[in-house]
This record gives C-alpha cells, structure tokens and sequence, in this order.
C-alpha cells in the first residue's frame, strides 16, 4: 500500500491523490452496496404490488433517474449543514454525508433498471414456477435468480455512475484534502490550478481501475455461469 | 391506434433530432454566413476571429447601443467576478470603447495558464510573483496595477479576540489546533495564506484540523461557518457573502489592516508576438480605460452603496 501511496505521490502534486483514491473507493462500494439493496427492494416491490397512482410513481422513478446530481448534492446539504434539520448529526463535510447523496441518485437507477427488466420477464418466469409447483418465496427467488444478469446490470451501472459522480460529493463532502476529497473531485481541482496533465493522467487511472473491477466482476459473473450448466 | 402511436414516436424524435442538428449548427453557421457581410468593415480588426464566434448570436438579441467592434476575452480572479465589479464595468467598457468584456472567472494559476496556453486576450489576476513570472517568461507584454483590496482573517470570536496581529493570531491557531479551512487551490488568495504561514516559519499540515477545501472563496468560507473554522478570503468576497448569503454566517472578521493583507491586482495583456490571432488591440484598450482616471474612481466608489465600504482600492496611477 505504502508503495502504491509514493507512486502516486511522486505522480502527482501535493493534493492528495492516494487518499482521494481511498475515498472514491469507499464512496463507491458504500452507496452502490446500499443503493443496490434498496434499489432491487424498491423496484420488487414496484413491479409485485399494485397501487393507485402506480403509473405516476413509475414516472417519477423514471425522472429521478436523470437527476441532476448537483441538485441532489443541495438538496443533501442543505439537510445536514448546521442550521439544516439534520444538522445536529455532523454528516456535513464527510464521507457518510456523500455516501447518502449518492445513495439518492443511484437508487432511482437501479430501482427503475430492475423494474422494467422485472415486467417484461417476470411474468411468464411466474408461469412457469406455478406450472411447476412453486410456492410464492420459492417463485421470488426464481424469478431474482433468473434475472440476475440484468440485475447485475443495474448495480454495475451504479458503480459507474458513483464513481463518476463530481456534482454532490463537491457539495456535500467539500472537497477536503485527506478527508472528502474524491479521484473526480481532484481533477475538478486540478483543472482549477491549470494543472491539465496530472488531470487527465487521473482520469484515466480512475478509468483502469474501474475497468479492473469491472473485470473482476465478470470473472466471478462467469464463473457461477459454468457452475450452473445452462 | 398503435400506428398512429408509432408515427406520433417517429414524429418525436424526428423533431427532437432536428432540433439537436439545427441548435448545434445555429453556433457554428452564423459565424460563415455573418463574416463576409461584416469582413468588410472589420478586416483591420479581425484578430477578434475565433472568440467572436460564440458571442455573435447571444449578442444579436442584446443588440448593444453602442457599435460593437467585437470581443475581448479575459481570464480573471473569482474574487473580481464573484464581488459583480466587472458586472458593473462590462456594459460601461462597451459603451466607452466599443468592445464587449467576456470573462473566466477562474484562480490565479489557472488564469495565468489559459493566457500562457491563448485562450484569452488579457488577465487580471492578484499574485505579483507568478504575474512578474508571466511576463517574464513572454506570456504577456507588460504589467500594470490596477487597483488592490485586501485579505481578512474571518472566524468564531471565541476562543480568540479580533485582532490586528496577523501573527499572532496564526501562531495562536497553530498552537491551540484550531479549525482553519484552506483554499488549498493555489489560488492568488491561497498563495497569500501560504506566504504568511511560510513568514512564520510555520508548517500548518502539522495541525490536525487544518482543512484544504480546493475550491472558490464563496465556498470555503461557507465550510468554514459551517465547521466554526478560521479563513483567510479576499475583503470583497467576504462582504459579499456577509450580505448576500441565504444562510446568515456567524463569522466576523477576526484580523484585518496588517501590511501582510494587501492584494494588488495587475492587468497584462497576453503577447501579441506569441499569439497573433488574439485581440490585442482591444486588450490595450482595456488597460488604457481601466487604467483612466475616470474609471479607477468608478472603481473606488463601487460596492460603497451596497456594503457600506468600497470593495477595492484604485492604485493603477501611482
């Protein structure tokens, strides 16, 4: 770790660069892990419970799906800084505070992903488990199984979107060096000092790196694949 | 049903694809079609060229009384934005001289950067060494002070007094660990705090609650209400916040009037002989009409209304 810190050090200047991967890491795997739970949640419940005013709810799904993330990244602030209602919690200015505000922007994604992949699949996967005698847990569990790629889909979606994400974390983490400094946020502040080079020398080891997950991801995707002979 | 549906989705999007194409040409069309009508009257000054492009149809519905010659670019401090004094000088430059003030409001370093890479006729920005710099290395033609406000330390008035030993009160935050939230940005203001801290011989990353934000003025100063935190910002920017934030900030000004806390600003204009197709001419104009004595006291007087105090300090004839 040590070694990787002093690359990066020597790299870059004095801004922190190896904390800021740290946290856009952390940042990362908090709210995706979070927002990927109430996401396929929400979008579960969406697509299986039926309401009045369901299509209006899928519409604002649908719309929160594109929302700016600097509004969010407002919207959050204005909740947590000192005089805000939730204020007295001391979230301003730290990682959890970010981790919520993404927590709002990826959730709506994954939620909306994994509803319309849910209606137009679920139902004949439903059929199907009824025709062989599936109960109502046992048929859930089917159908989550069956679209796991899509559901996959989502998260790494999120992921994608999370780490990319400059708007909130700005505003809510404050850009602070060693604390909430973020990859994307040091680029932000680097492109302010004129320094262009070590910004786009960032971007694209912010870009390896999620490509190494991403592969990581898809070696283990694959290896359940041959487990499950298709 | 569903065709009629189809054909209402085709329509959709056939529009909207229109619009994508038609808005993205309108910016880059008027500029051809526009020139040869106006090549004519315009060749001595066409050095405008590229930068005129974009302002040509925003400026078409603004249509200006007087008769614009064309655009001069420039890359500027947030604290000269922020406080609304180009605001209030653009549209009188306009008139007096015929050309129309855009601006970047961006830091020194990176200001100083988009003169030394072209991307604008002149700057305006407050570090004297990394101006005298620029110069230097034949990035710009000359320096030339315009006017300076200065820095105050603004903070919680508990634990410490205010006070106008700027030393002081720095040995006391270093001491006590007290918050202090830095630009960090290298900015002409971070630049200033990081001299001060270098004077006292004090290295401030060895206190824990020493906290570099990276960002503009209007938001570490808002961190640091936040965090009850020590800041070090530019006169203008503070009164500003102090009058204008939605948020009423419970800071006050803690240090001010030490010699420490000029912030002369200076004007160059970026060299002609490195980059023939900048506006030159009009970069010149401005430093002779900024420079006037008709415009330094529009200067000294603005803000006086509004704050109660003047924001800046003309100094461009002394």
């Amino acid at each position: 770790m040590q070694v990787f810190k002093d690359i990066l050090d020597t790299v870059f200047s004095d801004v922190g660069v190896f904390d800021a991967v740290c946290v856009t890491f952390q940042l990362a795997f908090g709210a995706t892990f979070l927002s990927s739970v109430l996401g396929i949640i929400l979008g579960l419940l969406l697509e299986r419970v039926r309401f009045a005013g369901k299509r209006i709810v899928v519409r604002i799904n649908r719309t929160l799906m594109g929302v700016p993330p600097v509004v969010i990244g407002l919207v959050v602030y204005m909740i947590l800084m000192r005089r805000g209602p939730l204020g007295r919690l001391n979230m301003l200015f730290t990682v959890r505070g970010m981790i919520l505000a993404q927590v709002l922007i990826i959730t709506p994604i994954i939620c909306g992903m994994t509803y319309t992949s849910l209606i137009s699949r679920a139902p004949a996967i439903r059929t199907f488990a009824k025709t062989m005698g599936a109960g109502p847990v046992q048929t859930q569990w089917l159908v989550i199984r069956e679209l796991k790629k899509e559901l996959y889909f989502a998260v790494i979606t999120g992921f994608g979107r999370s780490i990319s994400e400059v708007g909130a974390v700005m505003l809510v983490g404050g850009n602070i060096k060693g604390h909430t400094r973020t990859m994307t946020t040091t680029i932000s502040l680097l492109k302010s000092q004129g320094i262009f080079t070590e910004g786009l020398t960032l971007g694209v080891l912010l870009l390896i790196m999620a490509f190494i997950i991403q592969s990581l991801a898809d070696f283990f995707q694959r290896g359940e694949k041959t487990d499950e002979n298709y | 049903m569903k065709k009629q549906r189809q054909l209402l989705a085709m329509i959709l999007a056939a529009s909207m694809l229109a619009v994508c194409v038609t808005g993205c040409g309108g910016k880059e069309d008027p500029a051809p079609e526009e020139t040869p009508a106006e090549v004519s009257e315009e060749t001595p000054e066409e050095s405008a060229g590229e930068e005129a492009e974009v302002p040509e149809e925003t400026s078409d519905e603004t249509a200006a009384p007087a008769e614009k010659k064309g655009v001069l670019m420039m890359a500027t401090t947030t604290s000269t934005a922020d406080t609304g004094l180009l605001d209030y000088l653009a549209p009188i430059f306009l008139a007096d001289t015929g050309w129309e003030l855009q601006w970047s409001a961006v830091g020194t370093g990176e200001a100083l950067k988009m003169g030394e890479n072209g991307d604008v006729d002149i700057v305006l920005v407050h570090a004297k060494a990394s101006e005298e710099e620029f110069v230097a290395g034949g990035f710009g033609v000359e320096r030339f002070q315009v006017m300076y406000n200065d820095f105050v330390v603004v903070g919680p008035t508990e634990p410490v007094a205010p006070t106008d030993d700027i030393e002081t009160l720095f040995k006391t935050i270093q001491e006590d660990q007290l918050t202090f939230v830095s630009r960090g940005d290298d900015s002409g203001t971070d630049k200033k705090e990081k001299g001060i801290w270098k004077k006292l011989e004090i290295d401030p990353s060895e206190n824990p609650n020493y906290l570099e934000s990276g960002q503009g003025m209007g938001a570490t100063i808002t961190m640091a209400d936040e965090k009850g935190a020590y800041c070090l910002t530019d006169r203008g920017t503070w009164l500003k916040m102090k009058t204008d934030a939605d948020v009423e900030l419970q800071l006050d000004i803690l240090c001010e009037g030490a010699s420490d806390l000029l912030n002369q600003y200076g004007i160059i204009a970026v060299s002609p002989e490195k980059y023939p197709e900048l506006n030159n001419e009009a970069a010149n104009d401005m430093i002779e009409w900024i420079c006037s004595e008709e415009v330094q006291e529009l200067i000294g007087n603005y803000g006086v209304d509004q704050y109660g105090e003047a924001l800046f300090t003309p100094n461009a004839n002394e």
